[in-house]
């Protein structure tokens, strides 16, 4: 597999490891044969068009799915069979696609309960409250009465307090303007400074370029490319992407830059940012 | 004059039916259960403080002290084992599944405390007792300490359901089930606990009616639940003060019904009940009706 781990510079044993992974949507065989490694502190980008089986790697790796075939061992152990709950209790916590906050819930009850279960670690309700201002004095709201971005910003919030290992992050981005996005994004520093992996899904493949110190590239439930940002081309990074073949694949970006499908040379803004953006 | 007697007593017997209806509420609102055999359950936990008092001699009134946590556990543990069954198959299966144990438990009593009617003596002329509003108007001890019971049982909920750590779960399990896994809860030992406290409320609902009547293996099907469910339906689904408000709609309507004829007591109670289902089917109260 392209999973170029050998010079990666976290090194040491991998915090999560996924190997030959095959998932089942019924008939469909969503995930085949995938593996990654995780190592401690890196920021995993997941990259893939729509039903590409992003959502469904990171769900599997959360406990939501159960593999069909294949393993995730997290911290040296064998985690496939335990029970999502469980998961996060040891350190893979999830922030699901469309957020899902408790909507009868208020703003601070959220937190209490990403927090219930927490580990020990640095992250607190008042961290989470002092890294985004307007929470705390909004503490006693519904989620309803929040914007997407503020909804987006409680649900990692949420997952925070928890104090996990790998911050497993769905789609972070979607049905976001653009500049909250990147105030979103802004915050990753902080996050990654408190000791945390991250490990993202995004259909922005520019974003995720800008943030990631990995990229794995997925399509139709198969790895197209693997490796670090810097490592690969504009041009492999969209032949990938939707699957323009080996030979695509191998041709050098200058080549790439001239498809007219292609949006922009250097950072390949190939995907669309999502269904209807909002403030 | 009569009239305002029958609106007094139905609203205090809509004590008793809250009593009947909030453990049913709160099963539907937080796995989308619709326990069957709620009542003849109600109908065990009076029987099982029947038996309590013989054998043990406590006060009448003191029982609830072990039966409601006896019916706790035993709600906890259905919930864990028959009902959570059913439930990951389908909901549908749960309407089956609870069928069945009201059947079971029906035929249960039966067969070893036969189809005799027992009540719960309370021995202090409290049954009897009651006291008088100007001239006509005649009021039951008993009726008074329900209908303050089953406030204090929805003021205790609501308490729970807010301010504790393991209500803030049962509502954020019942918000969103995946999510709250993500957080690191296990729905399933939530739904436990959602069901004990459901148990809880239908053990002091079964003594409430066998200290006011007399309570049969049947009383749990034709009685309570469905007085439970109309109460239930009429309040608004999932509604906690909306079992109160429903309850006490049901009970001034059947109140009315006898004052006018009192064969139509029963009858008149479940034609608001209809006319709630038609006009306003989301109940009453219909703040869960919007989310």
């Amino acid at each position: 597999m392209p999973s170029a781990a050998a010079d990666r510079p976290g090194n040491g044993t991998p915090l999560l490891e996924v190997s030959s992974l095959v998932v089942h949507h019924g008939q469909l065989r969503a995930l085949d044969a995938i593996s990654l490694r995780v190592f401690p502190g890196e920021v995993y980008a997941i990259i893939g068009a729509n039903g590409a089986g992003k959502s469904t790697l990171l769900r599997t790796i959360a406990g939501l799915h159960h593999p069909t075939a294949g393993s995730v061992r997290f911290d040296g152990e064998d985690v496939s069979r335990v029970r999502p709950e469980r998961r996060a209790k040891r350190g893979i916590v999830m922030v699901p696609e469309a957020r899902r906050l408790f909507g009868s819930l208020s703003v601070q009850e959220n937190l209490l309960v990403g927090a219930t279960y927490a580990r020990p670690g640095p992250w607190t309700i008042e961290r989470v409250y002092e890294m985004f201002g307007w929470m705390r004095e909004r503490r006693g709201q519904r989620t309803a009465q929040l914007s997407g971005g503020e909804q987006q910003a409680l649900a990692i919030g949420r997952a925070l307090v928890a104090n996990p290992r790998v911050l497993l992050l769905d789609e972070v981005s979607l049905g976001l303007a653009p500049v909250v996005v990147q105030r979103i994004y802004g915050m990753l520093p902080q996050i990654l400074a408190t000791g945390l992996t991250v490990l993202l899904v995004e259909q922005d493949v520019s974003q995720a370029l800008r943030v990631a110190t990995h990229i794995h590239c997925l399509l139709e439930g198969r790895t197209t490319l693997a490796g670090k940002p810097a490592d690969v081309t504009a041009g492999q990074v969209e032949a990938a992407y939707f699957g323009l073949g080996p030979a695509a694949a191998a041709a050098d970006g200058a080549e790439a830059a001239d498809t007219p499908g292609a949006a922009g040379g250097g950072s390949a803004d190939a995907a669309p940012p999502g269904e209807g953006s909002e403030p | 004059m009569d009239w305002v007697n029958a609106i007094i007593q139905g609203i205090l017997t809509g004590g008793l039916y809250a009593l009947f209806a909030c453990g049913l509420s709160l099963m539907f609102g937080v796995m989308k259960v619709v326990n069957l055999a709620h009542g003849d359950l109600a109908v065990v936990a009076g029987y099982v403080a029947i038996g309590v008092i013989t054998v043990t001699h406590v006060p009448v009134l003191w029982s609830f002290l072990i039966v409601v946590p006896v019916m706790a556990v035993l709600g906890y543990v259905l919930q864990r084992t028959v009902i959570q069954g059913a439930l990951d198959r389908s909901v549908l299966t749960t309407l089956i599944v609870t069928f069945g144990l009201s059947v079971v438990i029906e035929n249960g009593l039966l067969q070893f405390f036969t189809a005799n009617s027992r009540a719960i003596g309370t021995g202090l002329g409290l049954v009897r007792g009651s006291f008088t509003l100007g001239s006509q108007i005649q009021i039951g001890y008993l009726l008074v300490v329900i209908f303050a019971v089953a406030v204090v049982v929805l003021l205790v909920l609501q308490y729970f359901l807010t301010a504790s750590k393991y209500g803030r779960l049962i509502r954020a399990v019942a918000d969103d089930r995946e999510a709250a896994q993500l957080a690191g809860a296990d729905y399933r030992h939530v739904f436990g606990i959602a069901a004990a406290v459901a148990f809880g409320t239908v053990a002091l609902a079964g003594i409430a009616y066998g200290m006011y009547s007399q309570l049969q293996p049947t009383t749990g099907t034709d009685t309570i639940l469905l007085f439970a469910f109309a109460a239930v339906v009429i309040g608004g689904l999932g509604s906690l003060w909306g079992t109160l408000l429903g309850g006490i709609v049901l009970g001034v309507a059947q109140q009315i019904g006898a004052q006018i004829n009192i064969s139509y007591e029963v009858l008149a109670g479940y034609l608001v009940f209809l006319a709630v289902l038609v006009l306003r089917p989301q109940g009453l109260t219909s703040r869960r009706a919007q989310s």
